[in-house]
């Protein structure tokens, strides 16, 4: 959306395709990083790695591109990791589009905070997204999973952000920014 | 593109998460309803996507075997003293192995043994490990005109690894004996004794129901068992050990850490199965033909 009115030249081809790609890359490298994280790398944890990675990115873009991140884009996020993590369908689905809530709607402060009270709201958002992930799992295939691989999705979640956020934050000022086409 | 006004963009943006929130309920109520639907749908993404992993398995084998070798260098030479050690107590048991085959085989022609008959398998490479946190089951790829069917059972060189679950057309899944709803029949090799061994999600399946008075011993092998049809009895699974709770834990001898190239089994055509009843006895078997129809269906899983 244009932030700035005036009267400028018609973009070219090539300005609109770059801008399509910048604003299509956090939903593209969110993909591609769960698709690459599913693959057999034999690292321990690996099975708690993809889901902590989808939370991770879905929480970052949320809050500091959420034009990039469209609720329905969130919701086949969702759908990809109850898939691909065999997890009951609609489980990280609901996960997800519930941090995409919580995150619109404290946009307006929390980027404000700085970096280490992000991490705390992740942290939090984190702990509840482990507890629900297991409470479906246990109740729709009525067996009570060991709660240790819910603590261990929970940390895992938790330390990965900082060096996500690494990550994203230099993408987000770079590649994934449309207005600097 | 349909030019709303700005009131009602606004609107529709604020409500489409409420509205998705609904909708993530409604999968769970149809991912709960239909099953066998998400199944559907996941053997399609692992169709979609098999053809990735497997271009990416090449190169992934080489980083973990790097890892592996950079790790192994460290203790090369303790490793090597235990290797000559282990070496020379396995060259004894070669002879013996040896010597104990030839007998067998003897005493069979002496007998006119009537040899099973061998079950065809095919072998698949693992491409994924897509357990989940709650699931344990690993991805193989299939060539497309494939014969491999739900049922058949994966071992690798040294054991069962499970059993097939889903099958596409290029991809099909392996249910671990590790995972929480992975069941098998077992026999233990010093009573004789049938068990069910259940999986738990984590690295090892434990055993439970085993008849009075033959309590699993430590150390002992185990077996698969044919008791209920689902397997052929005999295939090597673990050794009995008992954890600090005293339970009796299983030590699988597949290596399913690091599972690269199954095999898979079908022994489907090779089962054996009861032949008719004589005459008398039939008509007291067709009085239960559901209870015969439903331990078929149990059979499946």
């Amino acid at each position: 959306m244009d932030k700035t009115p005036g009267i400028r030249p018609r973009r070219s081809w090539g300005q609109r395709l770059d801008r399509a790609a910048r604003h299509g890359f956090p939903a593209a490298i969110t993909i591609a990083g769960m698709i690459l994280l599913a693959a057999p790398f034999g690292l321990p944890g690996q099975a708690q790695l993809m889901p902590a990675f989808t939370l991770a990115a879905v929480f970052f873009w949320s809050l500091f591109r959420p034009t990039s991140l469209p609720p329905p884009l969130t919701f086949l996020l969702g759908l990809l990791a109850d898939l691909l993590g065999e997890m009951p369908l609609g489980t990280n689905v609901l996960i997800l589009l519930l941090t995409q809530l919580l995150v619109v709607r404290s946009r307006r402060y929390l980027p404000q905070k700085g970096f280490l009270f992000v991490w705390l709201v992740f942290v939090a958002v984190a702990a509840v997204a482990a507890l629900l992930q297991w409470g479906f799992a246990c109740l729709m295939s009525w067996v009570i999973y060991p709660p240790i691989a819910a603590l261990a999705q929970f940390l895992l979640t938790a330390g990965l952000y900082p060096l996500l956020a690494m990550g994203f934050t230099q993408a987000h000022r770079s590649i994934a920014a449309p207005e600097r086409v | 593109m349909i030019r709303l006004s700005i009131p009602v963009r606004q609107a529709l943006e604020k409500l489409s998460l409420p509205v998705l929130i609904a909708a993530a309920f409604g999968l769970m109520l149809i991912g709960k309803a239909d099953a066998v639907l998400a199944v559907e749908v996941r053997v399609a993404l692992a169709d979609l996507l098999s053809p990735i992993y497997a271009v990416m398995a090449a190169p992934l084998a080489e980083v973990r075997s790097t890892t592996a070798d950079i790790v192994t260098i460290w203790d090369i030479r303790a490793e090597n003293a235990r290797l000559r050690v282990e070496n020379e107590k396995l060259r004894r048991w070669q002879a013996a192995a040896l010597a104990l085959e030839a007998q067998n085989q003897e005493f069979k022609s002496e007998l006119n043994w009537m040899p099973p008959a061998a079950p065809a398998f095919t072998t698949a490479p693992v491409v994924a490990d897509t357990g989940g946190v709650y699931a344990r089951s690993v991805l193989l790829a299939v060539t497309p005109p494939h014969k491999v069917v739900v049922g058949e059972i994966a071992m690798d060189d040294r054991g069962v690894v499970g059993r097939v679950t889903e099958v596409g057309d290029r991809s099909a899944r392996v249910l671990l004996i590790t995972d929480i709803n992975s069941r098998v029949p077992v026999t233990m090799e010093s009573s004789g004794a049938h068990a069910i061994m259940e999986g738990t999600n984590g690295a090892l399946p434990v055993l439970r129901y085993w008849p009075e008075g033959s309590a699993p011993v430590d150390g002992e092998r185990v077996m698969t068992s044919a008791a209920v049809g689902a397997f052929p009895a005999g295939l090597p699974l673990g050794i009995v050990h008992y954890n600090a709770d005293h339970v009796p834990q299983i030590y699988p001898v597949a290596d399913l850490d690091h599972l690269s190239i199954v095999r898979l089994f079908d022994y489907g055509d090779t089962l054996v199965e009861a032949p008719d009843a004589p005459p008398g006895r039939k008509l007291m078997q067709q009085q239960q033909p559901p209870a015969a129809a439903k331990s078929v269906s149990v059979k499946a899983h």
